[in-house]
């Protein structure tokens, strides 16, 4: 506090104290904060997973504009903060504030042996479609999804495209009257 | 196939089918949360709606498929209605038929290639496509602030025509699902002027992958100004008359009226953006409310609706092309001259004449088409406003030349959502009305 000794220093410190808050917080609802190109992001595991997106909710950011997912099978050792587990999958989260006009991620770590996350559909009804696509392509389980089935495939199709180890495939052609 | 290939197939997906589940396969229960699910309302909610129609037995009612081959779904979207009589009760969209894996490709490309692929996706709109990827990837590299002002406005002048030209065609394909054939061919016409401009600009009226990480693809030829210039005196007359022939017709005032209406709450919670978020009234327009490119110095109006219905949505596209046009004008006076590409010789190629004199420009143009330039490690989400709404790009790359993993947040995908919403309880032929008021474009829907 504001110190007769020293009236200079303790100013700025102070000073600087305060504009803190207006960068972007190191911490959020418990969970490490980073900044991706200016961009914050929140990093949850599975267990905080369902209590952080309440408590966003509750903090303004009441639309969930992108769910999606990324298999870091190939890229485990990506920058994480620290104490943060890499998991193979991660569920990615865009919420959007419309009354302050800001944006924030959440990046959940999902396990591969337990691919399971609670879903969002009742706190967002619009992620029931997202959450379909990131079952689909990652095979990342909602629990209390309505309805989980596959939306962009077939429904018998085996196997989740956008894993790392699902093979692009090639069909061979064969030119009629081809030179060789 | 052998049966057994399928045994296995569906002993492997244990979801279950996609399709509507008839009444009689389903409990009140499950009903109830399927009720919720295909309204995309949570269990509390639909059991608060009370107005649930009193089960109906199942003679009563029928399953009836809409598309994917029906003309009026814009493609290959498959809707199965439960009707009774001719009033709506259930709709499922069922969608993926256009599925060609694309964000899976765009792992397969390089940055510089990348361009070619998510033109294609929502494919009335690939200059907004092309600009949400490249915006992405300016992010990641961090040259974002550095493009040249030249490429900035053009930019905005192409996504600003690229509007018009999507609404345009909306006013076609509305104009035809509702039985006013002519205004199919004014809407098609009109369109027309503006890929034809696009065709002089790009050398394609479609997928012109025109908008390319570091800038440009080339600078603006010349009697450019004179094709832009062409359309803005040429549109103002043929959108009156849309004006006669739709805005004002009792007809059309009927038909579109009262129909598909859906509130700003359920809008929101159902994520939907652009023209159908705006219907209800809720002002959010990402060019005015988190700009980008240079729309911050743009006089323009954001145009909302007070009704939530699908007479709201085709007036606030019509109002929009005016918009855009008022913005094209501005453009015209403020375009600076300059470079249309940042002279950084990592990620755009060196001019043609430099590689026949200078060695380390053919190194980098050898480098940059052959293996692509390097993106540093990180990720990004950036989104701009497309005709449809939000269209963000997610990008996370792991520091090689092609993107780890490259998500397209498509309006489409979203907002196709909302039509279960919107159709229950109203009349079979308003589903057509629906349908086209959202106006999806499947290539988006499905990448």
């Amino acid at each position: 506090m504001s110190d007769t000794s020293a009236p200079d220093t303790g100013d700025t410190a102070a000073s600087a104290d305060t504009d803190l808050p207006t960068e972007l917080p190191t911490e959020l609802h418990g969970c490490p904060v980073t900044s991706s190109r200016g961009q914050q992001v929140i990093h949850v595991t599975v267990g905080q997973y369902l209590d952080v997106l309440k408590a966003l909710t509750d903090d303004g950011y009441t639309m969930v504009v992108d769910l999606t997912g990324v298999d870091y099978l190939q890229h485990l050792r990506r920058p994480l903060p620290a104490g943060l587990e890499p998991e193979r999958f991660e569920v990615v989260v865009n919420l959007l504030d419309l009354r302050r006009r800001r944006r924030t991620r959440v990046r959940v770590q999902v396990p591969e042996a337990d691919a399971v996350l609670p879903t969002l559909f009742d706190l967002h009804p619009g992620t029931e479609a997202m959450e379909r696509e990131v079952f689909d392509m990652f095979g990342v389980r909602f629990d209390g999804h309505p309805d989980l089935t596959r939306i962009l495939m077939p429904e018998d199709w085996v196997g989740h495209p956008l894993r790392k180890d699902d093979e692009v495939g090639r069909i061979p052609v064969q030119f009629k009257e081809a030179h060789t | 196939m052998s049966t057994d290939y399928y045994e296995r197939s569906f002993a492997a997906t244990d979801e279950g089918g996609q399709q509507l589940k008839p009444r009689s396969e389903v409990t009140a229960e499950e009903l109830m949360r399927e009720v919720g699910s295909v309204l995309r309302l949570s269990e509390a909610e639909a059991a608060e709606l009370g107005d649930l129609p009193d089960d109906p037995d199942e003679d009563q009612t029928m399953i009836i498929n809409m598309g994917p081959q029906h003309p009026s779904t814009h493609g290959v979207l498959r809707l199965m209605l439960e009707l009774q009589g001719e009033t709506v009760l259930r709709c499922k969209p069922i969608i993926g038929y256009l599925h060609t894996g694309m964000e899976k490709t765009g792992e397969q490309l390089t940055y510089a290639q990348g361009g070619t692929n998510v033109t294609r996706m929502d494919y009335l709109a690939p200059l907004a496509n092309e600009l949400a990827f490249s915006m992405a990837t300016e992010k990641l590299l961090g040259i974002d602030e550095d493009i040249p002002d030249r490429a900035v406005w053009i930019r905005m002048l192409m996504a600003e025509l690229n509007r018009m030209s999507s609404h345009l065609l909306f006013m076609a394909t509305n104009g035809m699902d509702l039985g006013a054939v002519s205004m199919m061919i004014y809407g098609w016409r009109e369109r027309e002027e503006v890929l034809r401009f696009f065709q002089e600009v790009t050398g394609l009226r479609m997928n012109h992958n025109y908008i390319r990480p570091g800038g440009l693809a080339a600078d603006l030829p010349a009697g450019w100004r004179d094709g832009v210039l062409r359309i803005l005196d040429l549109l103002p007359e043929r959108l009156d008359e849309y004006d006669t022939l739709m805005t004002g017709q009792p007809i059309w005032r009927e038909r579109l009226q009262g129909v598909g209406v859906i509130t700003p709450q359920e809008a929101l919670a159902l994520g939907a953006t652009g023209p159908i978020l705006r219907s209800t009234g809720v002002e959010w327009d990402l060019r005015r409310d988190q700009p980008y490119l240079h729309y911050d110095e743009m006089d323009f109006d954001v145009v909302v609706g007070s009704y939530g219905d699908a007479f709201d949505r085709y007036a606030i596209r019509l109002a929009e092309i005016r918009e855009s046009m008022r913005i094209v004008r501005q453009i015209l006076d403020h375009l600076p001259a300059g470079d249309y590409r940042i002279q950084d010789k990592k990620v755009t190629p060196p001019p043609r004449a430099r590689i026949d004199e200078s060695m380390e420009a053919l190194i980098h143009h050898f480098k940059i088409f052959t293996e692509g330039f390097k993106v540093p490690e990180g990720e990004v989400y950036v989104a701009v406003e497309s005709p449809r709404g939000e269209l963000g790009c997610y990008i996370a790359s792991d520091g090689s030349a092609h993107p780890y993993r490259m998500h397209m947040r498509d309006p489409s995908f979203v907002n196709i959502q909302c039509l279960p919403h919107m159709m229950r309880g109203g009349l079979v032929a308003d589903a057509v009305a629906v349908i086209s008021s959202v106006d999806p474009v499947l290539g988006g829907v499905d990448r």
